[in-house]
């Protein structure tokens, strides 16, 4: 266990540098001069060429480069362009929204989806079966900002429970913060809810179908005990595949959401950023997400190995 | 009194009819075998005992345990019944078991679903059954779990799972058609001793005589869904009532006759091959060991000569098979057909793949299911420079359908039109589509029925007289390869030893794995032999 763990690690330390080199070559290659963008057309050269050198968009890529992510390394992502704040000082602001907000909106869908998933699997091609995977067709149809204008209208205006929009911080207390994020965190699960509930139903459905489920049933097991016993932990591994892929997609792709209840959060800094060509803004929430990605890639592969014994003996 | 008494079973599933008036009874201590072919609604039989019939069913007539009516109980009494006084085994082993949970668990689980014991007592016994079935603790310990077993091993966890509880009744189906001739004895002695010693009925369902002609006490015979013939084991044997038993008696069987092979012309030479695995490592700095599964192996494998190979699973057969094909590199040794090497650089060789072919086991899985038979057969021309267009090809089509014995018609169906035996019969067209001077059958027969496999076994030896075919014959069925091959190779942890013309090795076996193999296989008796 402790070898495949090593293992997965040094892969994402890998990965991890390989990302790095690939987006800074990106951006390296995209069009546009932060300088002459900050300083408008009729700038100096001296004078771009002093903001150039503040900026640290001077000396060799590879410079550059050793820069960039030496910096990261010890928590320095440098500088905005636009705004001339520390960068990690705006990105740790945004993330304090984020990542509540995914965990929040990830644990919802979670325990949406896996009592649905289950419930739906256990009365296959019967009338409550037909309900899940009906509403669940509709979770994935449905766009989730119309959700959320929806959970405005009902939660927000009619019954005046939650606040429309905005985030009061967490100074306030974590009850006031969670309570501010819970209508956009719905709006958020609902879709994945909907997506988790029906791999788990299908998952499930193939597990069911397994001779050691009927061996089971042979050893005297109800249908609803052998399910629980052997069936559900079986069916963990696409699950967790799934909510892996969930957690990365509702860290970054929340802007919509993000922009109908007025949230300060990454998804909006980084549009920001790349309007205003604040390029140093979008390599380092590029890198972070990137980080999180792989981060929670290895957290889902030490899942698998502590539900799966084969991966674990399997080095 | 009576411990198992079925009466006038009938069962339909959504109206299809699948058993019809079925009797059978098995008293305690009683070995009682079902045979016949797949179909025959042995295995409904069996699962209409335990009640775990597939959705749609509907049961008529009477089945008692002890003389209490299973049929009007309800899925609760019934769930209290499984495990605790009906026990069952099934015939995958590698499948039956849940993966992620330790043997131990699922050995307990028996006994603490039905709460038996407490749990403290119920691991002391789940060790005593799993000691009794051959896995003691010591080298077993509870906490395995199962891809760390051998499929002999885990069918026998399988068995603890189902006597955990000593149920009166013991019902297994296929118990080791999956297995290997020697594991199969070993269980099956296995499952007669528990018989002995706990005064169990064993309810045996099989499709092959040959496995429980000397074991059990009573046969019975179906077909489509009905007992044909039903007897004590020697009454039947000797005296074979109904046409369908003797077909499966001399089915189970069957020889066919092979034309004399031509003089002797090496085409495929084995030489000195070793084909090696690397283990995965033990540690960071630890140079990574490496298993042989193929060491120093030779042979010379004439043109129209067919030969066959037998051993265990785990032996090297399939390895030896793929490096033959040039599906692997060897890390020594030569492979040479027809003077060329199989094998070029570390590329295999276009001009020699394209001179063999090969037919494997499963006819289910073998074949992409969204392609029409006409395409699928021909997949292999892909391998020649100018393969033949428009009407030779639908020429060349239509005489391989005929050869396999299907109708030319059958090009344009799909695989899941066909059953198990004719698949077999198109991947043996789609072998022999580019007259390849070698065929290799990888357990090609395994997966048939008895009736079956005699039908595919007369095909092939058509095939031998009309195409004067060469093959490799690899299987673990001993009755098989004894009547279609002229010589054998016995394989054994990587190594031949001991191969010789086949009535010779089988006669006179010299190298004492060759005679555990001949002892192990299940034979028929002599005396049901039918009169020529």
């Amino acid at each position: 266990m402790l070898r495949y763990a090593l293992k997965r690690l040094i892969s994402l330390l890998i990965s991890l540098a390989v990302a790095s080199v690939v987006i800074f070559a990106v951006i390296e290659v995209a069009p546009g001069d932060p300088a002459s963008f900050m300083l408008g057309v009729n700038a100096q050269e001296d004078t771009l060429a002093a903001l150039r050198a503040e900026l640290g968009l001077d000396g060799s890529k590879m410079q550059r480069y050793l820069n960039w992510v030496g910096g990261m390394l010890v928590g320095d992502f440098g500088t905005s362009y636009t705004y001339r704040t520390p960068v990690s000082q705006m990105i740790a602001d945004r993330l304090w929204v984020s990542l509540p907000l995914a965990l929040y909106a990830l644990t919802l869908s979670t325990v949406i989806a896996f009592p649905a998933g289950i419930y739906a699997a256990a009365r296959r091609g019967k009338p409550g079966d037909l309900v899940v995977m009906g509403s669940t067709q509709l979770g994935i149809a449905v766009p989730n900002f119309w959700f959320a204008m929806m959970l405005v209208l009902i939660f927000a205006i009619n019954l005046r429970w939650f606040n429309a929009g905005g985030f009061v911080g967490w100074s306030n207390g974590m009850w006031a913060g969670l309570h501010s994020l819970t209508l956009p965190a719905i709006a958020l699960a609902l879709p994945q809810a909907a997506i988790l509930a029906r791999v788990m139903r299908s998952a499930l459905l193939d597990i069911l179908g397994e001779d050691f489920m009927r061996t089971a049933r042979a050893k005297g097991l109800s249908r609803r005990q052998a399910l629980w016993r052997h069936g559900v932990r079986n069916a963990l591994i696409p699950v967790l595949t799934i909510i892996g892929l969930q957690f990365s997609f509702l860290l970054a792709g929340s802007i919509i959401i993000e922009q109908v209840f007025y949230l300060p959060g990454l998804g909006r800094l980084v549009f920001q950023a790349i309007s205003a060509r604040d390029l140093i803004v979008v390599e380092s929430v590029v890198m972070l997400l990137v980080f999180a990605v792989i981060t929670v890639n290895f957290l889902v592969d030490l899942a698998y190995a502590a539900v799966d014994p084969r991966l674990r003996s399997r080095t | 009194m009576t411990l198992l008494r079925i009466k006038n079973l009938s069962l339909s599933i959504h109206g299809a009819p699948i058993l019809k008036h079925v009797d059978l009874s098995i008293d305690h201590g009683q070995i009682v075998a079902v045979t016949g072919e797949s179909g025959s609604g042995k295995s409904m039989t069996a699962l209409a005992v335990m009640q775990l019939l597939p959705n749609g069913a509907e049961v008529d007539g009477s089945i008692q345990l002890d003389g209490a009516g299973l049929l009007t109980r309800s899925e609760a009494q019934m769930c209290a019944l499984r495990g605790a006084s009906i026990g069952m085994v099934f015939q995958e082993p590698m499948t039956a078991l849940n993966p992620v949970k330790t043997v131990g668990d699922q050995v307990m689980e028996t006994i603490l679903i039905h709460k038996a014991m407490p749990p403290a007592q119920a691991r002391t016994r789940a060790q005593e059954v799993l000691a009794r079935v051959g896995l003691p603790a010591d080298r077993f310990p509870l906490s395995r779990y199962p891809h760390e077993l051998s499929g002999g091993q885990r069918q026998r966890v399988v068995i603890a799972m189902a006597i955990a509880l000593r149920p009166k009744l013991l019902i297994a189906d296929e118990p080791t058609t999956a297995l290997d001739v020697t594991t199969q004895a070993q269980i099956l002695d296995l499952l007669e001793g528990l018989v002995r010693e706990y005064d169990m009925g064993l309810l045996m369902i099989t499709h092959d005589l040959a496995v429980v002609a000397d074991m059990a006490d009573q046969i019975i015979v179906m077909r489509h869904g009905e007992v044909v013939e039903n007897g004590a084991t020697n009454d039947l044997l000797h005296n074979m009532q109904h046409p369908y038993t003797r077909m499966l008696f001399e089915a189970s069987d069957h020889q066919v006759t092979l034309p004399e092979p031509p003089e002797p012309l090496p085409l495929l030479e084995v030489n000195q091959v070793v084909r090696e695995y690397r283990l995965p490592r033990t540690g960071m700095f630890v140079r990574p060991r490496h298993h042989r599964a193929v060491e120093g192996v030779s042979f010379t494998l004439n043109r129209g000569e067919r030969l066959g190979l037998v051993g265990e699973s785990g032996c090297g057969k399939s390895t030896l098979t793929r490096a033959i094909l040039g599906l692997e590199e060897v890390q020594s040794g030569q492979i040479r057909l027809d003077g060329q090497p199989v094998f070029t650089g570390h590329k295999p060789n276009l001009a020699v793949r394209r001179k063999m072919q090969v037919v494997f086991q499963d006819p289910f899985g073998s074949f992409n299911p969204r392609h029409r038979v006409a395409r699928l057969i021909t997949e292999p021309f892909h391998l020649l420079d100018t393969p033949p267009t428009g009407s030779d090809r639908q020429d060349r089509i239509a005489e391989m359908l005929k050869a396999v014995g299907l109708s030319p018609d059958d090009a344009g169906k799909y695989i899941h039109e066909f059953s198990g035996g004719q698949r077999q019969r198109i991947a043996i067209a789609r072998a022999l589509i580019i007259r390849p001077e070698l065929i290799l059958f990888d357990e090609a027969v395994s997966a048939l029925d008895v009736s079956v496999r005699a039908q595919i076994l007369d095909l092939l030896a058509e095939l031998c007289e009309a195409y004067d075919l060469t093959y490799l014959f690899i299987s673990h069925d001993l009755s098989v390869v004894r009547t279609v091959t002229d010589r054998v190779l016995v394989m054994q942890s990587g190594r031949i030893v001991e191969q010789g013309a086949t009535d010779q090795v089988f006669t006179t076996p010299n190298h004492p794995y060759t005679q555990t193999l001949i002892a192990a296989a299940p034979r028929l008796p002599e005396f049901g032999k039918i009169p020529a």
